[in-house]
């Protein structure tokens, strides 16, 4: 048994005749932070969403733990483009949505903040658990499950402490200044106990003091939760941090994948981003 | 559980059984033909179906037009397994005293009314909740008058009586059965909203993408929500077809669940004291408070103008669209009636008077 | 079963089917563009044949006519700039609700002004004249509705093909928010999207109450879902989707009435809905689009 969490192989993602994400396979090992990079529509959140079960990948195959989670082949006209390429292995056509994906540990965070706007603080990560509580509609109606109902309560509320939230348990989530929503957001993703998560630009509209603290706050949690930790992210600081390794993308297709050092140097990675970002 | 919960629940409780003397001490004191009656009764049937609608398309974000469907399946249920048999062949005279030949208990009718409506609910759910909003309205209204074609089918016609009225089965007189059953539902309906359940049906609501992310299986709650939902219009359907005292398809049309959902949208999409609070006012305004807008008036020689039968409806298509357009929150918009709230409400209105005050004084300081 | 049996239920069928024709293009244009299932469309249709039951009775009926149209076109005017111009930036719940309240709005001032009666609706020389047809006699609406239907839908589609108007329409229908950034005025094309549809509209009703006599404050509600169908089954946004999806609903239901099956004809329509949305969301000629996360 290999220790990677999740793999990819092959997978491909086409709208149209668009190839947003072109035969990428990857490995993210257990305990590892790995960065995915690229510049702006390189196929990043793609990416996300094929492995998160958003998007149903036109070919390829996808692995939680070693269990093939989804997965497909091309038909009709689309088999004709592949064709000779790279057909994975696989034959049959598997789908998992979203729900069950997050079920198997596996917690995302989205590009622009989806948090539940209306509700509270605590809310938001109580809906968090409402998957792993053991209950059904009537017992929770009846509060036969008020046991549960109590536990759940009682686990958010610490999830919350241990974030220094708890302050904020009952403030309405929309009104939260930005950089707090993001770590919400993260709180709540954790909240559904996850072995691997999901960052999609956790960084994104932050200043260098707020990010350099969510650096940490990446390190921490990761320890905390004994995470594997897979993300999307711009800032060249962060991700040169506390990333193991990275992957580049660029229109769709891998480019690179190596330790940061590796990366810094990597010509066509350099290529890629000169005079698309600043960042870099 | 500490104090002050207890403490709300023991004033809670007490409303509850003020509320229930008050009704049975005007049953006693006022005359039997009073507008009172029937307005109370008709109000709280209504509150039922407002709130099972709100259930959905305001807490779970799904937009169905099928209200009038399901209210027609649990009419039609109560109705025929209500009859009385020796009643059978007077009712069913074009069908030979029609198919059954036994009648259940009313209370038993009434459940099973509520399981009828939701049982194809949830065969209606596997086929239609997996579209887009707009589509799922429209698909749900196709679906209300496939219901109804079909109970008016004449190879139907033993046991729905065709397109024939459906009457003698057992009705209530007072107005505490219809408060008792209503009150009753809409309990379990707060519960179930109060619940894990209840949020995870908002969470939908307000970002499917998310609460997906956040493990809640869509398609399962919105069945859910949907079978959950058409079990109390049903149950409401029973109560509406006792209300009447008769029951007929041509009832059930899409206008019917029109009519629910404006008062949904008056109460506050999403707010189930204002669906409360609405269904009463709506149908004490309609049935009674309005009425003289349909008699024509005379001031000596003088015919006061437009009034004359059907301006009430008119007019309170006008104050709908006036709330659709202005006050798309409606009377309560997502809030709930509480101590809170009101104690909120007031404050604000001082807050509000003071004001006016302060201004008048500088006014006045202003003018001297 | 014979052919000639069912010549009468195809002819009809054909003749409803051009009817429910102009309605669905209504339905289908303002969906486009607007993402609204325009409830209260139906019962503009509706309106137009009382205007013309009132107009007639005072005015001669070549006068009457054009009025109606100009009437009914108002009123669809009107009711997007009161009812949904307001709600643009609101839910898309809401303007469902605002539709739906229009049509009860519409309905009720209606059963106000009529009392509730079926009004007889008047005789317009020549279609409501009798022919015969196939050895079947009927009226010469039957025999010009089809024509007329397809003269009109082939005015309007050269008319978004090539004039101005036209290309915004189709700019606006293809991305709302692009189209108000190029500089397109916005309110200006759903206006005129309004009068073309209640133009058609009206015209539809007149050909629709020939043959059905009677004007009644619900006559529109079912027509009008009927119209609705139609446009989902041609693929919402296709004009002449639409048009072949109200010639396959028309010429169905009165075929279905043909093998005595009245009752379903209504429900025929909505089972056919259902499986549209089921199998193919999009309809015959629609497009798929897919939500960005």
């Amino acid at each position: 048994m290999s220790n990677n969490v999740l793999r990819l192989e092959h997978a491909t993602m086409q709208f149209g005749g668009v190839v947003a994400v072109d035969d990428l396979s990857l490995n993210v090992n257990k305990g590892e932070i790995v960065a995915l990079i690229g510049p702006n529509g390189a196929g990043k959140t793609t990416a996300f969403n094929m492995i998160t079960g958003v998007y149903q990948p036109t070919n390829g195959a996808i692995y939680f733990n070693d269990e093939l989670i989804i997965s497909n082949r091309p038909k009709g006209k689309m088999k004709k483009i592949y064709a000779g390429g790279y057909e994975s292995h696989n034959n049959k056509r598997i789908v998992k949505t979203p729900d069950r994906i997050t079920k198997l540990g596996m917690a995302r965070t989205f590009q622009n903040i989806r948090l539940f706007t209306n509700m509270t603080v605590l809310e938001n990560v109580l809906i968090a658990k409402h998957m792993r509580a053991k209950h059904n509609v009537f017992t929770a109606t009846t509060r036969i499950a008020y046991s549960e109902e109590k536990k759940m309560r009682e686990e958010a509320l610490a999830l919350l402490e241990m974030q220094g939230m708890t302050y904020l348990k009952d403030e309405i989530a929309g009104s939260l200044p930005y950089g707090i929503q993001r770590r919400l957001e993260i709180a709540r993703a954790l909240a559904t106990e996850p072995e691997i998560l999901l960052l999609d630009e956790p960084a994104a509209g932050m200043n260098p003091q707020e990010t350099n603290e969510l650096t940490d706050f990446i390190a921490k949690i990761k320890n905390d939760y004994n995470l594997t930790v897979f993300m999307i992210e711009h800032h060249m600081d962060l991700v040169m941090t506390i990333s193991d390794r990275i992957y580049v993308l660029d229109f769709g297709k891998l480019i690179a994948e190596g330790t940061p050092e590796e990366i810094q140097n990597n010509p066509r990675v350099i290529e890629a981003y000169l005079g698309v970002s600043e960042d870099a | 559980m500490d104090k002050k919960t207890q403490k709300r629940i023991i004033i809670d409780i007490l409303l509850v059984i003020a509320l229930f003397a008050g009704l049975y001490v005007m049953e006693k004191t006022l005359p039997r033909n009073s507008m009172v009656f029937p307005v109370l009764k008709k109000g709280a049937i209504y509150a039922l179906l407002a709130v099972s609608m709100n259930l959905l398309n305001g807490f779970t974000g799904l937009f169905s037009l099928g209200q009038a469907g399901f209210m027609l399946l649990g009419a039609y249920t109560y109705a025929i397994l209500t009859i009385p048999v020796q009643s059978r062949a007077s009712v069913y005279q074009y069908y030979d005293g029609g198919a059954l030949t036994f009648a259940l208990p009313p209370w038993l009718a009434l459940i099973l009314a509520g399981v009828v409506a939701a049982l194809f609910a949830s065969l209606i759910g596997f086929a239609v909740l997996r579209l887009k909003s707009d589509y799922l309205a429209i698909a749900t209204l196709g679906f209300a008058e496939i219901i109804r074609a079909f109970v008016q089918w004449e190879a139907m016609g033993p046991i729905t009586n065709g397109s024939n009225v459906l009457r003698k089965f057992p009705y209530f007189r007072s107005v505490l059965v219809p408060f008792a059953v209503v009150g009753i539902c809409i309990f379990v309906i707060v519960l179930l909203l109060n619940s894990s359940y209840g949020r995870a049906f908002k969470a939908i609501r307000d970002d499917e993408v998310a609460a997906e992310a956040m493990g809640i299986n869509l398609f399962k709650h919105k069945q859910m929500a949907f079978v959950i939902s058409s079990f109390f219009a049903g149950v409401g359907g029973a109560l509406f077809a006792m209300f009447n005292t008769t029951v007929i398809a041509s009832t059930f049309k899409s206008s019917l669940t029109y009519e629910i959902l404006l008062i949904v949208v008056l109460g506050g999409i999403g707010s189930v004291s204002g669906s409360v609070m609405a269904s009463f006012l709506y149908v004490a305004a309609s049935e009674w408070w309005l009425r003289f807008l349909d008699e024509p008036l005379f001031i000596g020689a003088f015919q006061v103008p437009l009034l004359k039968s059907g301006f009430r409806k008119v007019v309170f298509s006008v104050i709908i669209m006036v709330v659709v357009l202005f006050y798309r929150e409606g009377m309560m918009g997502k809030n709930e009636l509480s101590w809170e709230f009101i104690k909120d409400r007031l404050g604000k209105l001082k807050n509000k008077l003071k004001n006016i005050g302060k201004k008048k004084v500088k006014a006045e300081a202003e003018n001297e | 079963m014979e052919f000639s049996k069912f010549l009468p239920y195809i002819l009809s069928g054909v003749s409803v089917g051009g009817q429910y024709a102009l309605m669905a293009i209504g339905y289908t244009m303002v969906y486009g563009i607007l993402r609204l299932i325009n409830f209260a469309h139906g019962d503009i249709f509706m309106s137009a044949g009382l205007i013309m039951v009132y107009l007639a009775t005072w005015l001669p009926i070549y006068v009457a006519m054009p009025l109606t149209i100009a009437i009914t076109v108002a009123i669809g005017f009107l009711v997007e700039r009161i009812a949904y111009k307001p709600l643009r930036e609101a839910p898309r719940m809401s303007i469902m609700i605002s539709a739906i309240g229009v049509s009860y709005f519409i309905q009720n001032f209606a059963l106000y002004l009529t009392g509730g009666l079926t009004k007889q609706y008047p005789e317009i020389p020549f279609i409501s004249r009798t022919v015969e047809i196939f050895g079947q006699r009927t009226k010469m609406v039957t025999v010009i509705t089809p024509f007329l239907t397809l003269f009109l839908v082939i005015a309007l589609v050269t008319l978004i093909k090539k004039t101005k108007v036209g290309m915004a329409m189709r700019a606006v229908s293809r991305d709302f928010e692009t189209s108000r950034l190029m500089g397109i005025k916005i309110n200006s094309v759903i206006s005129v999207t309004f009068i073309i549809g209640t133009f058609l509209a009206a015209v539809g009703s007149m050909l629709y109450f020939t043959n059905y006599t009677g004007v009644s404050t619900i006559s529109g509600s079912m027509p009008g879902l009927k119209a609705f169908v139609a446009a989902v089954f041609g693929g919402i946004g296709s004009i002449p989707g639409a048009v072949i999806g109200a010639f396959v609903i028309g010429i169905c239901e009165n075929i279905i009435k043909g093998l005595g099956w009245t009752t379903f004809s209504d429900a025929f329509t909505f089972a056919l809905l259902i499986v549209i949305l089921i199998f193919k969301p999009n309809g015959i000629f629609g497009e798929a689009n897919t939500d960005k996360v």
